[in-house]
C-alpha cells in the first residue's frame, strides 16, 4: 500500500516539477511548481510528519506559490521573445546534479528498510521548540520581524 | 436510548465494515474513508440546496417580501430548479482565456472547500479525519484558495476579474492574520491542535449550569468576534464582499463564468462559509456539548448542527443589513484594529490561564480585552479625519 502511494506520489511530483522547469508560459510553471509543492507534503504526510507535510503546504502554497505568482504578475510579460538554451544554466545543474550524486554515493548510512519510528506529535514539536531549541527561535523571530518591518519601511518611503 | 440515538451513525458504519472483515486491511481502510467523504458529501449537499433556498427567503422576510415560492411547497424545490438551469446553460469561455486555467480553478476552490469540513467533529466520535494538526490542516488548505482565485481571476483574461482576484487576495491575506492569531489562545488554553482535543477541553459546566465554552470568557468572547468578522471576510460575503462589488467590477473573478462553472464556485463560496462556522462551534461554542445538563439527551451532532445554523443565519442575516465597506476601510481595519485585538485575545488568555481559570482570572483578563479595546479606539480616533478624499490612479 506505502510503496504503491510512494511511486503514485513520486511520478506526480516529478512530472509537476517537471513541468515548472520546462513549461512556456511562466504563469503555468509557478502554478506546476505549487502541484509539486504539495507533491512534496505528501511525502512527508507518508513518513508521518505530519506536522511538516502541513507546515509545508501552509507556508510554500499558501504563501511563496502566491508570492512568486504576484512577482510575475509585476514584472513584465516577455512571453513572445525567445527564449534559448543557456549553457550556463545546464552546466551549472548539471554540476549541482553531480554533487548531490556524490554525496548520496558515498553516504553509507542509507539503509533500504529504515527502522519503524513512532510518528512525532504536534505536543513533542511544541515541546522540544520551547526548550533545547528556544533560542534558535527566537533568533529566527528576530530575523523575522526584521524583515518585515524593512519591507515595511521601504514601502513607507515611496510614500514621503 | 439517548445513548443509541447518539452513536446512531457510527454504529451503522461499524456494521457495516463488520461486513468487511475477511476482507484485507487496505480495503477496509478505503471503504471506511469512503463512507465518511459520501456522508459529508451528502450531509453538506443536502445543506446547500437548503440554505441557498432559505437565504433568498430569509432575505426576502428582511426586505419585505415574500420570497422564493413557486416551486414546490414553499419554493423547497427551488434549489432543483436552479441545479437543472445552471446545467442547461451554454458554457462561455472567453476567446482570450487561459483555457486550462479557466478550467481548473472553480474545481480547485470546490475541493478544498471541501477537504477544509473533513477536520470538524460532527459530534461524540463522528470527526470524519482526526488527525493531530487538525486546526492546522484546516489552515493549510484554507491557505490554497488564494492560488484557486487568482487562476480564476488570470485565467478570465479580463481586467474586471483579475482586479476582483487582486481585490480578494489582498483581502484573504490580511484577514488570514487575525483569524489565525485568534485561534492561538483557544489552542493555547485547550493545549492540542486536535479539534477533538478543544471540544473536549470545553465539557463540563461551571456553577452547575453554566457551560465551560470558551465563549463565555472575556478572551472567548472577543476571539469569537474578531473571528467571526474575519470568517465573513475570508467567505467574501456581505459587508465585505468588494472583491465581487457588482456596482463596480461586474462580478470579481466570477465575471467571465457562467453555467456550472459559476454555480462550482456559488457552492465553493457556501462550503467555505460552512467550515469557517463549523470551526467557530468547535473553538468557541463549545462544539457538539449541550449547552445544559438537562438537555444532554439530545444527541450531539443535534447541537452540533443547531449550533451551525445559528451562525448560518447569523451570515444571511448580516447580508441583509449591512452595506458594502470601502476597499481601504476593509484593509485598515484589518490591520489598524483586528491585528492588535487579536494579540490581546492571546494576552487576555495568558492572564486567565496564570490566574487560575477562576473569577479572578475572568476579571483580569476582562482588564486586558478592555484596556486594548479603548486604548486602540482612542488612538484610531486622533487619526480620523473627513477629508475629501484624494485619488491617485483614478483620475
Amino acid at each position: 500500500m506505502n510503496s504503491v502511494a510512494f511511486v503514485v506520489i513520486a511520478i506526480l511530483t516529478l512530472a509537476a516539477a517537471l513541468a515548472a522547469a520546462s513549461l512556456q508560459k511562466l504563469i503555468h510553471a509557478a502554478l506546476c511548481f505549487a502541484a509539486a509543492f504539495v507533491g512534496v507534503a505528501a511525502f512527508y504526510f507518508l513518513l508521518g510528519a505530519e506536522f511538516v507535510g502541513l507546515v509545508q503546504v501552509f507556508v510554500y502554497v499558501g504563501a511563496v506559490a502566491v508570492l512568486i505568482v504576484f512577482t510575475i504578475l509585476l514584472t513584465r510579460r516577455d512571453a513572445e521573445r525567445e527564449r534559448g538554451f543557456h549553457w550556463s544554466g545546464a552546466l551549472i545543474a548539471l554540476a549541482i546534479f553531480a554533487g548531490l550524486l556524490w554525496a548520496i554515493v558515498r553516504t553509507s548510512g542509507l539503509s533500504v528498510a529504515a527502522p519503524w519510528i513512532a510518528p512525532l506529535t504536534v505536543r513533542q514539536i511544541g515541546e522540544a521548540l520551547m526548550t533545547d531549541y528556544v533560542w534558535p527561535l527566537q533568533c529566527l523571530g528576530l530575523v523575522l520581524t526584521a524583515a518585515l518591518i524593512g519591507a515595511l519601511v521601504l514601502v513607507m518611503e515611496e510614500k514621503g | 436510548m439517548s445513548r443509541f440515538l447518539d452513536q446512531i451513525f457510527v454504529l451503522a458504519k461499524q456494521r457495516l465494515l463488520s461486513q468487511l472483515t475477511d476482507a484485507p486491511d487496505w480495503v477496509g481502510q478505503t471503504v471506511s474513508s469512503l463512507l465518511n467523504i459520501s456522508a459529508l458529501l451528502v450531509v453538506f449537499l443536502s445543506l446547500f440546496a437548503l440554505i441557498s433556498v432559505l437565504e433568498r427567503k430569509i432575505l426576502a422576510r428582511i426586505q419585505n417580501r415574500i420570497g422564493p415560492n413557486r416551486v414546490g411547497p414553499f419554493g423547497l424545490l427551488q434549489p432543483a430548479a436552479d441545479g437543472i438551469k445552471m446545467l442547461i446553460k451554454e458554457d462561455i469561455v472567453p476567446l482570450r482565456a487561459d483555457k486550462v486555467m479557466h478550467f481548473l480553478a472553480p474545481i480547485l476552490m470546490a475541493a478544498t472547500a471541501i477537504l477544509a469540513l473533513g477536520v470538524i467533529p460532527y459530534g461524540r466520535n463522528m470527526t470524519p479525519f482526526a488527525i493531530d494538526g487538525g486546526i492546522l490542516f484546516f489552515f493549510a488548505i484554507g491557505s490554497t484558495t488564494e492560488l484557486s482565485v487568482f487562476m480564476a481571476g488570470w485565467g478570465s483574461n479580463n481586467k474586471f476579474s483579475m482586479l476582483g482576484a487582486m481585490r480578494a487576495i489582498a483581502q484573504m491575506i490580511s484577514y488570514e492574520l487575525p483569524l489565525i492569531i485568534t485561534v492561538l489562545p483557544v489552542v493555547m488554553v485547550a493545549g492540542s491542535l486536535r479539534p477533538d482535543a478543544i471540544v473536549a477541553a470545553q465539557g463540563g459546566y461551571s456553577l452547575g449550569i453554566v457551560p465551560r465554552w470558551f465563549v463565555f470568557t472575556p478572551w472567548g468572547a472577543a476571539a469569537f468576534i474578531l473571528f467571526f468578522i474575519s470568517g465573513l471576510v475570508e467567505s467574501n460575503r456581505t459587508p465585505f464582499d468588494v472583491p465581487e462589488g457588482e456596482s463596480e467590477i461586474v462580478a470579481g473573478h466570477m465575471t467571465e463564468y457562467s453555467g456550472f462553472k459559476y454555480a462550482t464556485f456559488f457552492l465553493a463560496e457556501y462550503f467555505g462559509m460552512f467550515a469557517i462556522s463549523g470551526l467557530a462551534v468547535t473553538l468557541f461554542l463549545g462544539g457538539w456539548h449541550a449547552p445544559l445538563p438537562i438537555l444532554e439527551f439530545v444527541p450531539s451532532y443535534a447541537w452540533f448542527f443547531a449550533k451551525l445554523s445559528v451562525l448560518l443565519f447569523v451570515f444571511i442575516w448580516i447580508r441583509g443589513t449591512l452595506p458594502r465597506t470601502r476597499v481601504d476601510q476593509v484593509m485598515s481595519f484589518a490591520w489598524k484594529f483586528m491585528l492588535p485585538m487579536a494579540f490581546a485575545c492571546l494576552l487576555a488568555a495568558a492572564v486567565w490561564h496564570y490566574e487560575g481559570r477562576a473569577f479572578a482570572g475572568w476579571l483580569w483578563s476582562l482588564g486586558v480585552i478592555a484596556l486594548v479595546y479603548f486604548a486602540l479606539s482612542r488612538i484610531l480616533e486622533t487619526g480620523r479625519k473627513f477629508a475629501p478624499r484624494t485619488y491617485r490612479f483614478a483620475e
